[in-house]
């Protein structure tokens, strides 16, 4: 089992860890989930995301070319400092991994999911060719901060950083060292996502907290994805659901709809052509029963047309939310579903996402 | 008023007179669940066994069952915490309580834990 260089700093707070994607991580602290989501609503938290892959190409005449292969994006047309919500796709057009890339000075940083990042880094070197190098940076970690008042938190600490744009990053000074950050994150919130040495980020991470930032665990990283409407890979994606699919037309380049040349394109194409079998929605018990990923779907006449693939209490919206597929003639918004919990069937409706609004600076 | 008992699934029993006791989970229970979200209780006039599963407990985490300490008939379910589940966190050995319960066999009360015995349990088996 792996730690992130924060493991003592977590302990000392009164963490209650989880294994995660062979991490042992924080799921929650002292305070319990639903006070650790609404603070983050509310206020600002701060997560160690350090478990997550950060990825670095260079960049050279061939990358580009290469990662457009099996990354769904038009690469000239990221701005330097730009960053995109993407996929690595395979060859059935399913999602290997869904990822966040920013171009910098001398290539790309790629954000890896923890669970997938060995893999990834083994599809994405199979089609970079051998001027590109990349490395796995595990000297770095990553600490994601995000509510109302990341802002002025984080400004306090390092300035300008208030002049970043959501989805842009930039290199700013942190004791003697220079650091990546990107105004980004998996919220629903305002917030910011910073690189930092392992060797500073317990003293940065410290700081954080004495400026009144708390610390947020797993548990309320989920219940804030949720109410957001945030995809979680192996649950809403997997090998064998596609972007189409996941209702993520949007993160495939207009250019690359268009004329394809990645990985899994005539499946993709025949999806946007002709529509999807399935599609995920959203989807809001009625009542106060929580539909756990796995539950099964029915119509009101009793045809079974899916399954939940997250679902719990979203403490801001304070009502159970969850999301999962369904056939694509039962998507519409306010369609009468059943759920059925522990062998009962209960009434449900499908829901426009995010559950709970967004709140970023454009 | 009788000494509560407890069981190895994390619940308390505590007799209110000689045939009716009622039954929730323990502190230490919930300090295991976290966040109560929802709370499922069973009807009355149903007959539970002793270690079957009676309620439904989840939290932000997960489901998970609640077993009756003792075999009988459900009384009532506590509907104050089905209305708001965060009561059984608040107060879980006292108005976060589950059902009531018309006791079939007393003596299997003797099978459960005293509060001294109860919390050496949990501390020897911390999850």
């Amino acid at each position: 089992m792996e730690k992130t260089a924060l493991y003592n700093f977590h302990k000392n707070l009164g963490a209650k860890f989880v294994s995660f994607a062979g991490y042992e991580m924080p799921i929650q602290y002292k305070e319990g989930i639903v006070k650790e989501h609404i603070s983050t609503r509310q206020s600002a938290g701060f997560f160690d995301v350090s478990h997550m892959g950060q990825f670095f190409v260079t960049d050279n005449k061939s990358s580009e070319q290469s990662l457009e292969k099996i990354i769904p994006l038009d690469f000239k047309e990221i701005k330097i400092n730009q960053s995109k919500y993407s996929f690595l796709i395979n060859d059935k057009g399913g999602v290997i991994d869904d990822l966040i890339i920013t171009r910098v000075k001398g290539g790309f940083n790629i954000i890896l999911n923890a669970a997938c990042k060995d893999n990834d880094i083994k599809e994405i070197s199979k089609c970079l060719n051998s001027e590109s190098q990349y490395e796995l940076r595990s000297d770095l970690s990553l600490i994601a901060l995000q509510g109302p008042k990341s802002e002025s938190i984080l400004e306090s600490i390092i300035k300008n950083v208030k002049q970043l744009k959501f989805m842009n990053g930039g290199y700013f000074e942190y004791k003697g060292e220079k650091i990546y950050i990107t105004r980004s994150g998996y919220t629903g919130e305002d917030g910011f996502e910073i690189s930092v040495p392992n060797t500073k980020v317990e003293n940065f991470t410290k700081t954080l907290s004495e400026k009144g930032a708390k610390p947020i665990g797993l548990g309320a990283r989920d219940t804030l994805r949720l109410e957001a409407g945030l995809c979680l890979y192996g649950h809403e994606l997997n090998q064998d659901i596609n972007p189409i699919q996941a209702n993520l037309k949007w993160a495939i380049s207009k250019r690359r709809r268009e004329e394809g040349g990645f990985k899994g394109w005539e499946k993709i194409k025949d999806d946007l052509q002709n529509g999807v079998s399935k599609i995920r929605v959203g989807i809001k018990p009625l009542g106060k029963i929580i539909a756990r990923e796995g539950t099964k779907i029915f119509s009101s006449s009793d045809e079974e047309i899916g399954i939940i693939t997250s679902g719990t209490f979203g403490p801001s919206v304070q009502s159970p939310v969850a999301m999962g597929y369904v056939k694509n003639k039962f998507s519409k918004i306010d369609s009468k579903i059943i759920l059925e919990i522990r062998g009962k069937k209960y009434d449900a409706v499908v829901s426009k996402l995010p559950f709970y609004k967004k709140n970023y600076v454009r | 008023m009788e000494e509560k008992k407890f069981s190895k699934n994390h619940e308390w029993i505590q007799m209110n007179n000689d045939e009716t006791a009622t039954v929730g989970i323990t502190k230490h229970a919930t300090e295991m669940l976290g966040d109560i979200v929802f709370v499922e209780v069973p009807e009355k006039g149903k007959n539970v066994e002793a270690k079957g599963q009676t309620a439904i407990v989840e939290s932000t985490k997960a489901a998970s069952d609640v077993y009756s300490p003792v075999s009988g008939e459900v009384l009532e379910g506590n509907q104050a915490i089905v209305n708001d589940p965060s009561k059984v966190n608040a107060d879980p050995e006292g108005e976060g309580w589950f059902f009531k319960i018309k006791v079939k066999d007393k003596l299997q009360l003797n099978e459960l834990m005293s509060k001294d015995d109860y919390e050496k349990f949990t501390k020897e088996n911390p999850s």
